[in-house]
């Protein structure tokens, strides 16, 4: 194990339950810096909610997350005081992008990305969209700035909304299932984009299904059932050795 | 014309010549058979305040006033019991000619226009307008001292007829003459001219007012009967001036206080001047032609166009009120802290839940008693705004629900607060997705703009009934007015649609291809 300091992300003991049902029973890990880790599991594993618990989506009841220089911590269901201002420092560090886009369908792509770092970061609206216009670049989507979301597919709408999350300047990203909601032609264009952030150094957490890409691109692979962090490694050990039985029981489905 | 023996001296029936058989039967048909036991059904409105016809404030299930008094001397004399009918006072005239009574008996000033659709008796009481100002006023002292100032009268009256024809006066007319008093009493108006009854009433005994300046006009009040009841207009005629010379009429009018000069001329004419010359005056009016009616029609077209106008304006203005303060509203009641939540929620239900009409009564008449007095126009502004403020509220709240909740959660996630996330992504949506609905409440705001006629605003729907009770002309001005404002309210639906269609979050087209259909943009160079 590698000392605390060099992990972008640390999690421990994190516990959350929606009513008598324990959706997180107990969860650690650490993320070293520009790692691209995958979360696997069978639905209902708690994958989800783990996810949205690193952005205060999801509040937990107990544990406590640490990203970059933010940390929340929560015991017996105590609310900290300064909650609202730590989540928005978190939700600086962290971007997020989601299973169904969840673009503002009211602005043009460029908007969407532009607005963001104009509200929340008080920047111009030139300097703004000089910053959306260079990531929108990236993610191929330069010649749909005009665009709006309805008048895109399903992989040009996950690509904006990556690029919305990428103009904030994240130091992680987090997938919800991005792409789940894809005709199976247009997952490939998606997860281009996640290698190459992989390849500029992006810290990314990523809950999917595509198994393949799990495989190759990941440099860590964590396993959850029923709340639980099962197994966790490098892919050629998960994929190729899996140690657990349960492991080995969800993987047998993807051959 | 045929005339029957008097009303009054006829026993039961006997048999009679076979024109007047005819006769006889039509009445019969129409519900009034000839009989003296026969009730003398009177039409009035009680509401209309003292001295004519009111409830009595001792018994307030009495009916009193020197009207009642002459309806009892007439049954009297022609030996049919009176019987009180009650009628608003604008449709005294409809509901007479519909048969709910015989006779319409309530301060009817005798005109040309009503007696081109209901006949007069003589006149049995004359007057003239009075001025009332505040005791302190030292500068109104007649009509051509009213320039500039703001004067209260009743709706659709003589009084109302004599300021109009006075040039550059801020007139407001009333409902009833208690209003119009209590606003002069504190100031919302400068003076008041209403029928001297009426003034000796109201104004005389409130001590902050007083009488000024010399009698205006002069009117008389005639009982008005169908034009078809030739015999009870002679029998009336005849009892009238009975009363006259046996002195009663007298009696009933020093017993009120209302005896007067005017009054006293009247009775000199009525018992000198032979009858013949009432019937001349009142063969002179006939039938108005197709040609002249269209003619007259068109002539009222630009003080409906004027009303028109003022309806729009506080339509407009009141709709304004209402979008701005229902998106208040539904924040607060949606997001804000609970107490503030709660009465949110308080003022959307009892405001929805409360009648429009009473709401005004207690904004125009009630505020002034705490101090705060609006103007018509920002009393009917503020009226509407507030009153639509909760049904707007209703669908903001629907519209903002409709936002699925992933959009909130995305502008979380890229940082913003609640209150930022709702002003950049979840209202803005919620504005587009309530267009329709919003549309159909200004719709009927507009419509229900007419309720403000109650207090002295005059818009589309008061000059409808100005026109119409000066002219009886209830269906010809009343489709004309319809037709206004439909053809008013066209456009804001179209504009609706338009709006709709463009800003809807999901077809819309890229900004640089609607540049291309509307031909801005790059141009080619032309050659």
């Amino acid at each position: 194990m590698e000392g605390p300091a060099r992990q972008l992300i640390t999690v421990e003991d994190l516990r959350k339950s929606f009513g008598h049902a324990e959706a997180l029973r107990g969860i650690s890990f650490s993320v070293t810096p520009s790692s691209l880790v995958v979360i696997i599991g069978p639905s209902g594993c708690g994958k989800s909610t783990l996810l949205r618990c690193l952005n205060g989506l999801e509040l937990f009841d107990s544990g406590r997350v640490h990203i970059a220089d933010v940390t929340l911590e929560r015991h017996d269901g105590t609310v900290p005081r300064d909650l609202r201002h730590r989540l928005r420092l978190l939700r600086e560090e962290v971007g997020m992008v989601f299973q169904s886009f969840n673009l503002f369908p009211h602005m043009t792509v460029l908007a969407n990305a532009a607005k963001a770092p104009m509200v929340v970061k008080g920047m111009g609206r030139d300097d703004a969209e000089t910053r959306a216009r260079a990531v929108l670049a990236k993610v191929g989507l330069s010649d749909r700035l005009d665009y709006y979301p309805s008048q895109l597919s399903g992989g040009q709408q996950q690509r904006a909304a990556i690029a919305r999350a990428l103009t904030m300047a994240p130091k992680v990203m987090l997938y919800d299932e991005p792409t789940s909601s894809l005709d199976p032609t247009l997952v490939h264009e998606v997860l281009q984009i996640m290698r190459q952030l992989h390849d500029e150094g992006m810290t990314q957490v990523v809950v999917t299904h595509e198994m393949r890409f799990a495989r190759d691109a990941a440099d860590r692979i964590l396993f959850m059932h029923e709340g639980l962090l099962v197994e966790e490694g490098p892919p050629a050990e998960v994929f190729g050795a899996p140690r657990d039985p349960r492991t080995r029981e969800f993987l047998k489905s993807f051959l | 014309m045929i005339a029957l023996p008097a009303a009054a001296g006829l026993p039961t029936r006997t048999p009679l010549r076979r024109a007047s058989v005819l006769l006889v039967l039509a009445a019969a048909l129409g519900g009034d058979a000839l009989s003296a036991t026969d009730p003398l059904r009177w039409g009035a409105d009680s509401e209309g305040g003292a001295p004519y016809v009111f409830p009595d404030p001792k018994d307030p299930r009495r009916i009193i006033g020197f009207e009642v008094d002459i309806a009892g001397a007439l049954g009297r004399e022609l030996g049919r019991p009176a019987v009180f009918v009650q009628n608003q006072w604008d449709g005294l005239i409809p509901g007479l000619l519909r048969g709910n009574y015989d006779l319409a008996l309530n301060g009817l000033e005798i005109t040309p226009d009503r007696e081109q659709v209901i006949r007069f008796t003589i006149p049995y009481y004359a007057t003239s307008e009075q001025l009332s100002v505040r005791k302190d006023e030292s500068s109104i002292h007649a009509l051509a001292d009213l320039r500039g100032r703001t004067v209260g009268t009743l709706k659709f009256s003589l009084a109302q007829r004599i300021l109009e024809a006075e040039r550059g006066i801020d007139i407001r007319s009333y409902e009833g003459q208690i209003n119009a008093y209590e606003d002069l009493a504190n100031g919302r108006l400068d003076a008041v001219l209403m029928d001297w009854p009426i003034a000796m009433y109201y104004s005389r005994p409130n001590p902050k007012l007083k009488f000024t300046g010399p009698p205006i006009g002069h009117l008389e009040y005639g009982i008005g009967v169908r034009p078809d009841d030739a015999r009870l207009l002679n029998a009336l005629d005849e009892a009238l001036l009975k009363l006259v010379r046996g002195g009663e009429l007298r009696r009933i009018y020093e017993t009120w206080g209302l005896m007067n000069p005017e009054t006293e001329t009247l009775f000199e004419r009525l018992v000198h001047s032979p009858r013949a010359l009432e019937e001349f005056t009142r063969t002179l009016t006939q039938e108005r032609p197709w040609r002249a009616r269209v003619r007259q029609y068109i002539g009222y077209l630009p003080l409906l166009g004027r009303g028109a106008v003022m309806t729009l304006v506080i339509s407009v203005t009141g709709m304004a009120l209402a979008v701005t303060l229902g998106l208040l509203l539904a924040l607060t009641y949606l997001y804000g802290p609970r107490p503030a939540a709660w009465a949110s929620r308080a003022y959307i239900e009892v405001v929805r839940g409360t009648p429009l009409l009473i709401q005004l009564y207690l904004i125009f008449y009630g505020l002034p008693n705490i101090g705060i007095r609006l103007t018509p126009f920002l009393a009917a502004v503020v009226g509407l705004g507030l009153n639509y403020a909760a049904y707007e509220a209703e669908n903001y709240r629907a519209g903002i629900q409709a936002i699925p909740r992933g959009q909130s959660e995305a502008a979380l996630s890229l940082g913003m607060t609640q209150t930022q996330a709702l002003r950049h992504v979840i209202v803005p949506q919620a504005l587009r997705l309530v267009i329709p609905p919003v549309t159909n409440d200004f719709i009927a705001l507009f419509k229900d703009s007419s309720i403000v006629s109650v207090i002295t605003m005059v818009e589309l729907t008061k000059v409808y009934g100005q026109l119409a009770s000066t002219y009886y002309d209830y269906i010809g001005v009343g489709l004309l007015t319809a037709a206004i404002y439909f053809l008013l309210g066209l456009p804001f639906v179209r504009l609706a649609r338009w709006a709709e269609a463009r800003m809807a979050v999901d077809r819309l087209v890229p900004v640089s291809a609607r540049r291309r259909w509307l031909g801005v943009g790059s141009k080619p160079a032309s050659g």
